[in-house]
């Protein structure tokens, strides 16, 4: 039990992480680079944390969290490379 | 036992690439380099900790074959490959609408699209 | 006709996933969710038919493809990757790069392959897809390490980016 719980703990240090360039930027790209890598380690914090609480639907949560984190990213990259 | 190792040996891959994925996005120079520690890293990192839940369900259906594990095995592996496709996609999408803004690679010895760009 | 069967095979396969472990059914599945995942395949098939399949590739519905599809995810392609991951990982740590755009040419002939030969190139050796020319379905590739001569030429091939397996011919059987 304890191996998950140190693994969640460690995903959300590379989160905060991560979001030292969603902070500093310089351009918006670099930004939604790390907003997207942060996504990547949500779903994988999920499905761990699913393990953790014994609730199962969590994963179903990360499924979808990917797809809508999908359709955003796609929303920001249109918006930023001026077709939106 | 074994079962065991493989999956600390899963958790530590996965977190390893994990880190270096995020340092890469930290100290790489621009945003097409950042982009590729982002995408091969995270979810490489992403597919080898949610191969250690898959391996820890398959241990656990055996031992409590009632508790619901072969729900999280199936569903893991339908989210891991949810996030290796988008993760691709969203990748590309980024480093087009990154050049059509007129961002150049930093160090680039050679650009072959900017050439073609009237 | 075509089109509708495997739109509805493929939505009542993924509901048949995501709900296994309901009841005793096959040893996995209840009678209700049997019956809704026929509901739910035949209205989505019906829905979506006209997006997810185009009648004019036929050939993409052969089942054979599909298991070579899983087989290239999970032999060569994870191969590519693992290799791909060791070189990123080794860049991050030293921080020696030498990056730069190349033009690739992939010589596939239709969409499905050109979209599959981009993953798998961004997911792979060291490259990322930044780019399609619409009309000859050549790539622009952002590459963290060029290696040395490769900038002076005008397009590259693809099967020299993939150093273990001949991914594009994989990518061919599958997709075209």
């Amino acid at each position: 039990m304890t191996r998950w719980i140190f693994t969640v703990l460690v995903l959300v240090a590379l989160m905060l992480l991560a979001m030292v360039r969603l902070f500093k930027g310089p351009t918006s790209a670099d930004r939604v680079v790390a907003l997207d890598a942060i996504n990547t380690l949500v779903v994988a914090a999920m499905i761990v944390l699913a393990v953790v609480f014994r609730q199962f639907i969590f994963v179903d949560v990360a499924i979808i969290y990917a797809l809508l984190a999908f359709v955003g990213t796609l929303y920001i990259a249109k918006y930023l490379g001026g077709e939106l | 036992m074994i079962l065991d190792a493989l999956i600390w040996i899963s958790l530590a891959v996965g977190l390893a690439f994990n880190a270096l994925g995020v340092v890469g996005i930290l100290r790489f120079p621009d945003v097409y380099t950042r982009l590729h520690a982002d995408t091969k890293c995270t979810t490489f990192g992403s597919i080898f900790t949610s191969v250690a839940i898959v391996l820890y369900a398959g241990g656990q259906y055996f031992r409590d074959p009632e508790g619901q594990y072969e729900t999280l095995a199936l569903h893991t592996v339908l989210a891991v490959v949810v996030l290796a496709f988008t993760n691709a996609t969203s990748a590309h999408a980024i480093a087009r609408a990154a050049h059509k803004r007129g961002h150049k690679p930093a160090q680039a010895v050679c650009d072959r699209l900017e050439e073609t760009v009237p | 006709m075509l089109s509708f069967i495997v739109t509805a095979l493929f939505s009542g396969a993924v509901y048949l996933v995501l709900t296994a472990g309901s009841g005793p059914v096959l040893r996995f599945w209840s009678v209700q969710e049997l019956l809704v995942a026929a509901a739910v395949a035949v209205a989505v098939g019906f829905v979506a038919h006209q997006y997810f399949a185009s009648a004019r590739r036929r050939a993409a519905a052969n089942p054979l493809r599909w298991l070579q599809a899983v087989a290239y995810v999970l032999g060569p392609f994870f191969a590519e990757m693992a290799k791909a991951n060791f070189d990123v990982a080794y860049r991050v740590i030293t921080g020696r790069i030498r990056p730069g755009i190349v033009r690739v040419r992939t010589g596939m002939k239709t969409d499905m392959g050109t979209l599959l030969m981009a993953n798998s190139i961004t997911l792979t050796p060291g490259t990322l897809t930044v780019n399609v020319d619409e009309e000859s379905n050549d790539l622009y590739i952002h590459m963290i390490n060029v290696p040395a001569g490769l900038e002076n030429r005008e397009t590259v091939e693809v099967r020299e980016l993939f150093a273990l397996f001949d991914c594009p011919r994989w990518v061919r059987r599958i997709a075209e």
